[in-house]
């Protein structure tokens, strides 16, 4: 089928490959805001509504949008700016001011910065701003200024708002808030966290949104190429399994951003000689995932790390969780040579330390929060920071297990 | 004299209040139905006793009557008939002499200056000098202004007077020294006002190119205005017209004309206007000028020689001797004025040339003889005057320098800087004066505010927090309460302390304020000693250290360290000075006051127990304990024991406030309104709350409406609505939305804290939980780096609270939720 299509194809097929991985790549990184907000049609008018009356009315206002990560919440705001910055009247009278919790880290950086994107500090001249205190009162003192009718809005965002929630005493909230609730210039505070509250409702839009995700735009120079495309794209959503990936994902988690680090990594496997994606792409993707990363770190140990981590499992076993140190893990891995093993012999005392400090550099193994530098490398207690379950995944994996280790790891007691 | 300032000219005014600009609630208190050409003469004391000479419109009469005698038939609009007076709460009888020469100032004739645009109202040059001592001129006030003045009722009497305050000037008399004040307040009120103002157009003109241009422009607009205001204009049509200037018909236009020859007619009594003025309106000579020329002669050199000063840059310093030696050392902000006023005097030097009429020349020169005898005859008045004077200048420039550079194209931005300079700003002694401190203030908007245009959004304005109300109900006894206090110790000379406590949302700080203003106003009228007021608030401020600074900033307008601050404020609280004002101070917020020494405290309640001190003490704060709690004894004994808690408000005072509020407007259902104020009087008692739920259900409402011009009623459906959407658990929301494995997680963390009967366990225990529930509910299980980002995610909610992540499978879980509240989410899902 795809060679058909190379054949009928009026562009080079790489080409087109290239074109139709940097659009989808550009709508995968964020890159452009959708046409419109799917999914959050009534939050998009109340905050439209919202911020409109405060640029057009005068009204104060402060509004917080609230949602777990990669749910829309900037997308949101976005858009409605963009569609309230088209109207011409909106367009000459607000101010913005954004302000980010990670980068204003405390009230006076955060001041100096709305002073400076209010241009305020031309009022000032050269002269160097003062202390905290007077660049506190320099800006209430302006804000106080204006009133509701004459003074232009002026829109705080806040991104990260919770972040501005530990600032000391949180001045520059209590203001801002005093500020929109007086006589004073008309101010929307819009702030934006991820703490505490969902309002975006994204659920059965999700798989949908997939194939909208990955359709091209009717203007792709290569009209053939682009129907075979979308049209493998629609086979690929009925199939079963990739159905079931995605699904899964989406029981994980209903972030975008994940989503669409999930697509790139399927995008990135278009090449020209397999200019579409199929099934198998998606189900790879999904391994890459999903895959445990401890797991995997475990496949890169040496048989005698493997063997302490296994030992550390029996003990954990039984004593219930208690932390270990190294002559325990020691004596266990000789009883387990002494009984059964075959195939493995002892090692010395420092080799099974140097192992041991591997394991804990490599923080699978921890040292327990109380214990002090000073007891001896070899009774500091420690605990382990694999679930069973990891453990024996690995063991499935790994390459050219000993039989009676595997055995051994799977026997109820050591 | 007028040129020391550049082109501005003051007038001292007395204030007169229309009957329609009184509040229509305070209407009543006059007992009858005000006669439709009686004035009251107003007592209040925030308007601006001076203001531009070119604000002034035309010369009326003002008579004044007996309370109980009846109002003439007088057949004249031109003349007002004065009985009361009226102080922005009360109406009083008054007296002749009072109206006549004032209380301090003895210029014995007045002139009412009004605003500019004008109605090309021409007064009769001749009969306001016979009159003399009662000679006024009518304020005609900007329609907009008007306007805006009773739209604007329900705010607080303040705010009223400065609104209502353009319509109601009066001259006393006319000094040609620099003066902004009245043009500041207009210019504020035209931000909004949907008219071109006047003094826009005269900047415009005073460009020689488009003088032609711009003059028929303005007479249109002029005209058409005056067509718009039918009360005016039947008002203008009483007064003669006046013969056009041969050259210029427009002339009849401009405002400061009319006040000009009706000041030549007065001559030996009052007033005239500056020539720099003028000739900045651009205003040709008007005919009727034989009295004055010859004796203006001897100065008409020194004129000619006025537009080669200009040039020099000395020329603010030789001009203005109210500030010497000001312009050197000043910013560039001067710099810029003064560029642009000698840009403004060569522009005249010009357009002086282009017109070359004699009597133009006459009318430059009249004001010198005249300010002569202005002097020798307002003697008594110069103290005042000097003082005012050298204030205003500063100012001025200030506001040259933003307003003064721009072409006649950007206009929209030289007015929208302007309302900065209201008059409010002068009364208040805190304003501190250092000369590079620069006042900063947010642009203006470059339209204007769009009005309410139906009953919800109208009802929404009103019902906004920020909206001051005209008076607080249901707060009458804290009120009094404070009063009383407050009154007792400025009228006794002591001082003391007084604890206010009540959660947020109850007034304690609005019915302060009420208070200080009703304070204001006994002081404004004598009835009690006059104090200062001074407020700190101790959310504002970065450190409680930095109180003393700007208590002593607001004082004495001094800027001090505050180590150095409070060792003056120390010294001027103990030391005895005769005839000390009484200062209340307000501190809200007070437990942010709080240091571990608790200095800050122990002196601000430690200096009203001096006794020269005259202090009283107003401290707010939240909880009712405050001084038990975090105060140490010392402290807590000098703040004494005078307390008052505010009651959270109960479900009818909610109700009422709302009402009164709302003020007749029929925007919510009674039901709805009740329910509303039931559901927060039972949560909290918080009017801010109150308030912000109305406001969203008459949002709602109208999006509800399926005609959007006419929405119906708030009704019981939309506050349920926006009380769901205020009370309705932000985490049950949040449950309900989550990921099915991030749903599962939250059943495993509760199956393993009852089988733990802990409340925390390890994701570790909790991770074996969610594999079987996994299994239970045939999804594949999920990987161990799978299940700790689902629960990060989760901590990133604060649904859970968790350990720093570095822990791995380690850290501990718990709940942010109850237990109970997670598997109703998770049930009904």
């Amino acid at each position: 089928m795809s060679k058909r299509k190379v054949k009928d194809a009026h562009l080079p097929v790489g080409e087109c490959i290239t074109q139709l991985q940097k659009i989808l790549r550009e709508r995968l990184c964020n890159q452009q805001l959708p046409e419109k907000p799917e999914g959050v049609g009534a939050q998009h008018k109340h905050l439209l509504e919202l911020l409109r009356r405060t640029a057009v009315h005068g009204e104060s206002n402060s509004v917080l949008i609230v949602g777990p990560r990669g749910a829309g919440k900037t997308m949101l705001l976005k858009s409605v700016l963009r569609e309230l910055l088209e109207e011409k009247e909106v367009q000459k009278n607000l101010l913005q001011v954004q302000l980010n919790g990670l980068l204003q880290t405390d009230d006076r950086i955060a001041l100096k910065e709305i002073t400076r994107q209010l241009h305020l500090e031309n009022v000032v001249g050269d002269k160097v701003f003062g202390s905290f205190a007077e660049n506190l009162a320099f800006l209430l003192e302006a804000l106080k200024k204006g009133d509701r009718s004459s003074s232009r809005p002026v829109l705080f965002v806040l991104d990260e708002f919770d972040l501005f929630a530990h600032h000391k005493n949180q001045t520059l909230l209590y203001n801002l808030f005093d500020v929109s609730q007086s006589a004073q210039a008309p101010i929307a505070v819009v702030g934006l966290t991820c703490r505490l509250d969902v309002l975006e409702l994204l659920e059965k839009r999700y798989i949908e949104r997939v194939q909208t995700q990955l359709s091209l735009p009717q203007d792709f120079p290569d009209e053939k190429f682009a129907k075979d495309w979308n049209e493998s794209v629609k086979a690929l959503c009925e199939d079963k399994s990739v159905e079931e990936v995605l699904l899964r994902h989406f029981n994980c988690s209903r972030d975008f951003r994940s989503l669409h680090m999930f697509l790139m990594l399927c995008l990135s496997r278009v090449t020209v000689a397999k200019p579409v994606v199929k099934a198998a792409d998606v189900l790879e993707a999904g391994r890459l995932c999903f895959a445990d990363a401890k797991a995997d770190m475990l496949h890169g140990l040496s048989i005698l790390e493997l063997c302490l981590i296994i030992a550390m499992k029996h003990l954990n076993d039984v004593y219930e969780g208690e932390p270990f140190n190294l002559q325990m893990v020691h004596n266990e891995f000789k009883k387990f040579l002494q009984r059964k093993s075959n195939s493995m012999y002892n090692f010395e005392q420092p080799v099974v330390l140097k192992a041991f400090e591997h394991l804990q550099q490599l923080e699978l193994i921890r040292p327990v929060d109380g214990s002090s530098a000073k007891t001896q490398r070899e009774y500091q207690l420690m605990r382990l920071m694999l679930d069973n379950s990891q453990i024996m995944e690995a063991l499935q994996k790994y390459p050219q297990c000993p039989t009676d280790v595997k055995q051994w790891a799977m026997s109820a007691f050591g | 004299m007028g040129d020391e300032s550049g082109q501005q000219k003051k007038a001292l005014v007395r204030w007169f209040i229309r009957a329609s600009e009184v509040p229509l609630s305070k209407r009543k208190l006059l007992g009858r139905d005000p006669h439709p050409q009686e004035i009251f003469y107003y007592k209040g004391r925030s308007c601006d006793d001076e203001v531009d000479a070119e604000s002034i419109i035309r010369p009326v009469q003002v008579l004044h009557l007996d309370a109980a005698a009846p109002f003439p038939e007088s057949c004249d609009e031109d003349t007002l008939f004065v009985k009361m007076s009226w102080d922005s709460k009360t109406f009083k009888a008054v007296t002749s002499d009072q109206v006549d020469s004032g209380s301090a100032d003895s210029a014995p004739s007045h002139l009412k200056p009004s605003l500019p645009p004008s109605p090309p109202c021409s007064p009769p040059a001749a009969a306001p000098a016979t009159q003399g001592p009662s000679c006024r001129v009518l304020p005609t006030p900007d329609p907009a202004v008007m306007r805006k003045a009773s739209c604007r009722e329900t705010w607080s009497s303040r705010s009223a007077m400065s609104a209502g305050k353009a319509g109601r000037m009066e001259a006393e008399s006319l000094h040609s020294a620099s003066k902004l004040s009245a043009s500041k307040c207009l210019s504020a009120k035209w931000t909004t006002a949907a008219r071109t103002p006047g003094i826009r157009k005269k900047l415009n003109m005073s460009s020689p190119q488009k003088l032609s241009v711009d003059q028929d422009v303005l007479d249109r607009l002029l005209n058409e205005e005056l067509e718009s205001e039918g009360t005016l204009a039947q008002r203008l049509s009483a007064s003669p017209p006046r013969a056009p200037p041969p050259h210029a018909p427009p002339s009849r236009l401009t405002p400061l004309k009319t006040a000009h020859s009706a000041a030549i007619a007065l001559k030996p009594l009052s007033v005239i206007v500056n020539r720099r003025t003028s000739s900045d309106v651009d205003s040709p000579p008007s005919p009727t000028r034989p009295s004055t020329p010859s004796r203006t002669r001897p100065v008409q050199t020194l004129q000619e020689k006025e537009p080669l000063l200009s040039d020099l840059p000395e020329l603010d310093g030789e001009n203005s001797p109210s500030l010497p030696s000001g312009a050197g050392p000043r910013t560039s902000k001067r710099m810029s004025a003064r560029l642009v006023s000698s840009r403004i005097r060569k522009q005249l030097n010009l357009l002086e040339n282009h017109l070359d009429s004699d009597s133009d020349r006459d009318d430059q020169d009249q004001f010198v003889p005249l300010r002569t005898e202005l002097q020798s005859s307002s003697e008594e008045d110069s103290g005042d005057e000097e003082d005012e004077e050298a204030g205003p200048p500063k100012r001025r420039r200030r506001g040259q320098g933003g307003g003064g550079p721009r072409t006649p194209r950007s206009r929209g931005q030289t007015v929208a800087r302007t309302p900065r300079k209201t008059p409010n700003r002068k009364a208040t002694p805190s304003t501190p004066r250092t000369p590079h401190r620069a006042t900063p203030s947010i642009p203006c908007r470059s339209l204007p505010a769009r009005r309410p245009a139906n009953i919800l959004e109208e009802a929404r304005i009103r019902l906004h927090v920020s909206a001051v109300p005209e008076s607080l109900p249901c707060r009458e006894a804290e009120f009094q309460d404070i009063y009383n206090f407050v009154e007792s110790k400025i009228i006794d000379g002591t001082g003391g302390c007084m604890y206010i406590s009540g959660v947020p949302g109850t007034g304690k700080t609005a019915t302060v304020h009420e208070v200080m203003r009703c304070l204001q106003h006994a002081a404004d009228v004598d009835e009690i000693p006059p104090f200062t007021f001074v407020e700190i608030n101790g959310m504002k401020m970065t450190d409680p250290h930095q109180s003393y600074v700007q208590i002593l900033q607001k004082l004495t307008g001094q800027k001090a360290t505050p180590d150095h601050a409070a060792a003056l404020l120390d010294k001027k609280f103990s030391s005895p000075t005769p005839r000390r004002e009484t200062t209340v101070l307000l501190v809200d917020e007070l437990d942010l006051l709080w240091t571990r020494k608790q200095n800050v405290m122990y002196n601000l309640f430690d200096w009203p127990t001096r006794r020269q001190a005259r202090l009283v003490v107003l401290t707010i704060a939240n909880t009712m304990d405050l001084p038990e709690r975090i105060m140490i004894n010392r402290v807590a004994s000098r703040l004494g024991l005078t307390r008052m808690s505010f009651q959270p408000y109960t479900f009818k005072q909610l109700q009422q406030i709302i009402t009164s509020r709302l003020d007749k407007l029929k925007a919510l259902d009674q039901d709805a309104l009740q329910l509303v104020s039931r559901k927060v009087a039972a949560l909290s008692g918080d009017a801010r709350r109150c308030l912000d739920i109305c406001r969203r259900a008459t949002e709602i409402c109208e999006h509800a409406a399926a005609d959007p011009s006419a929405p119906g009623l708030v009704g019981m459906s939309h506050v349920m609505e926006a009380l769901n959407e205020m009370f309705s658990s932000a985490y049950t929301t949040a449950i309900r939305s989550a990921s099915v494995q991030e749903q599962l997680f939250l059943r495993a963390v509760i199956a393993e804290f009852r089988r733990l009967g802990l409340e925390e366990a390890t994701f570790q225990q909790v991770f074996v939980q969610h594999q079987a529930l996994c299994r239970v509910e045939g999804l594949q299980p999920v990987s161990v780096s799978e299940g700790l980002s689902v629960c990060q995610r989760l901590g990133a909610c604060r649904l859970l609270l968790l350990e720093p992540s570095r822990l791995g499978i380690l850290q501990r879980v718990r709940l942010n939720v109850s237990q109970d509240d997670v598997l109703y989410a998770l049930k009904a899902d």
